[in-house]
């Protein structure tokens, strides 16, 4: 019953062509000679030389690095202790905050994004500790992260047996050395797959960022945005190809991480 | 979750309700408190500014007032106006028009990965997640290249007579449906595959023997196996397709303005934050009604969220 029929093969080759053509043509372009894009002219590594001299796409890349590593750290955290506590203990208003915490994964990030706009220009205009830039921004990525963290820890400490921290509990360890001789321990992958969530997703988030960012701090998707709303130029194709690049490094480095553990893979 | 309740023993331990919420506090306190300050209160927040009236400088004051919402549905300066019923509409559209094609072009996609040899299968997939992973930007403005008036796939559709010449083929409707469905086709192939590799082929093996044809093995005995995996599929793709700002930004035009544009409009260019704000709102409600249905729904067949 389980084979791979002619019919099968050929839809299936057309869909990965499909899902690989606006990659494949990033990169081809990339290499295109034509200042304005267009047409094909001549091979050129020209684009990605004049990115070694271009300060602006430099500081959007620091920008958007420094952001994910921070909103990262900040929501790993927050969210670890979240999914902990929201899996352990019980506090009134559970329930609904339970729910709440689906709304980044549930609503469009546009929603998330004006609503996070309207926020801090609030605060912003309330008092001056806060400017619109890269702090609105890492506040914003982290608000949008911790519920992905949290709900990963909580699923992977309710798959969890009760009986090996209640033999730890019951051979005389305290809650203090039974979290972390046991329970941290065992919940690990599970931050560790959090913490992943988190960063691809600040990485890639272009429409949260667009709309918390102020002036002078821009992100490689802003970047690209603005840019590519003005024309298509061969830089951003170079840019975007690097990009592409570090995303395919990134899966499989990830993909052939998970294999020891997991070797049927999902 | 039976193992919360109140004052019982838990992972050898005897809680009683105050050293519950005091762990509560000490555990979950932080998150909560980030995630009500920075994200509930600013949503009660644009809730509040969508029934203030707008200023003339762009910002928003009292009195409070209904117009935003009946400007909304269409009540304007100008009499009745159908042009926010209509972005509604037309985002619905493209949202469950999006889905329905993901779903389409993602079964063939799912049962290929599954039925291949094992050691392809992670190559397989690794190629669905490449893209999956790769910015939504990138892949989106790709098309623009691609469907431009001199490219390739643009004078193949004129050799068909599917266009004139020298036309391109963005900004058009046809070409935010290419883009979204290139761009959510994994996140429906995703939790598709995980629902076929579980498929049990012996109920298919016993309906063909009983002399069901492959259409109909297919429908009663193998779509029924994959529904869960279909149904989280869409859901991921639904919600987020019918928001979508930067796919229509980049591949449509003026005529195909959708509820995310619209949005964005008047947060930015218009600056009209109260309207924006209500648009917003209306926007959000219809995704929490639909997910709101879906939990209860899923409640009663006694599944979790998700």
């Amino acid at each position: 019953m389980k084979r791979v029929s002619l019919p099968l093969w050929l839809v299936s080759a057309f869909l990965y062509v499909f899902m690989y053509a606006p990659l494949a043509v990033v990169i081809i372009f990339s290499f295109n000679a034509a200042k304005h894009g267009g047409p094909w002219t001549g091979f050129t590594t020209d684009w990605y030389t004049s990115l070694l001299a271009d300060k602006q796409k430099q500081d959007a890349t620091w920008n958007t690095l420094i952001l994910a590593v921070a909103s990262t750290v900040i929501a790993t955290a927050l969210g670890t202790m979240l999914g902990y506590g929201l899996s352990r203990y019980w506090f009134p208003g559970k329930k609904m905050f339970s729910l709440a915490m689906y709304i980044p994964v549930m609503i469009p990030d546009i929603v998330m994004a004006v609503a996070m706009l309207a926020f801090f220009k609030l605060l912003t205009s309330a008092g001056g500790f806060l400017q619109m830039g890269l702090a609105t921004m890492t506040i914003a990525h982290i608000t949008f992260q911790i519920p992905f963290v949290a709900i990963v820890v909580r699923s992977r400490l309710v798959g969890m047996d009760p009986a090996i921290e209640e033999a730890a509990h019951d051979l005389g360890a305290s809650t203090w050395q039974t979290f972390w001789s046991v329970t941290f321990p065992l919940m690990l992958p599970g931050v560790l797959a959090g913490a992943m969530l988190a960063f691809t997703l600040s990485l890639d988030d272009f429409v949260v960022s667009f709309f918390t960012t102020g002036p002078g701090a821009t992100t490689l998707p802003i970047l690209i945005y603005s840019s590519v709303k003005r024309g298509i130029t061969p830089d951003i194709n170079a840019l975007s190809t690097l990009i592409v690049l570090a995303s395919v490094i990134g899966t499989i480095g990830v993909t052939l991480l998970q294999r020891p553990r997991q070797p049927s893979g999902g | 979750m039976a193992n919360e309740r109140k004052g019982e023993v838990q992972f050898g331990e005897q809680l009683t309700v105050r050293s519950h919420i005091l762990r509560s506090a000490m555990t979950s306190g932080p998150g909560i408190f980030w995630v009500t300050f920075f994200l509930l209160l600013p949503l009660v927040w644009i809730g509040v500014i969508s029934f203030l009236t707008r200023t003339e400088v762009g910002g928003f004051e009292r009195p409070f007032t209904f117009e935003n919402y009946t400007r909304f549905i269409g009540f304007g300066f100008f009499g009745f106006d159908m042009l926010y019923p209509q972005i509604i509409l037309r985002s619905l559209v493209l949202g469950i028009g999006t889905a329905v094609l993901c779903m389409i072009t993602a079964l063939p996609l799912a049962f290929f990965i599954a039925g291949l040899p094992a050691r392809y299968k992670t190559l397989a997939l690794t190629l669905v997640l490449i893209p999956f992973w790769t910015n939504l930007l990138i892949r989106t403005y790709a098309w623009q290249i691609l469907l431009a008036p001199e490219s390739p796939l643009t004078r193949l559709a004129v050799w068909l007579h599917f266009t004139e010449p020298g036309l391109p083929l963005y900004p058009s409707a046809m070409a935010i449906y290419i883009g979204m469905v290139c761009d959510y086709l994994p996140f429906l192939v995703l939790p598709l595959y995980a629902s076929v590799e579980k498929i049990d082929w012996s109920i298919a093996e016993a309906a063909s023997d009983l002399g069901a044809d492959g259409p109909r093995v297919f429908w009663h005995a193998i779509l029924p196996q994959v529904t869960p995996g279909l149904v989280a599929g869409i859901i991921l793709v639904l919600i987020p397709a019918t928001g979508q700002f930067v796919i229509p930004d980049l591949l449509g035009g003026a005529k195909t303005v959708m509820l995310g544009n619209a949005i964005q409009q008047q947060f930015q260019q218009s600056r009209d934050w109260p309207f924006g704000s209500a648009i917003t709102f209306v926007g959000m409600g219809a995704v929490m009604l639909g997910l709101w249905a879906y939990a209860r729904a899923a409640g009663e067949r006694g599944g979790e969220i998700i």
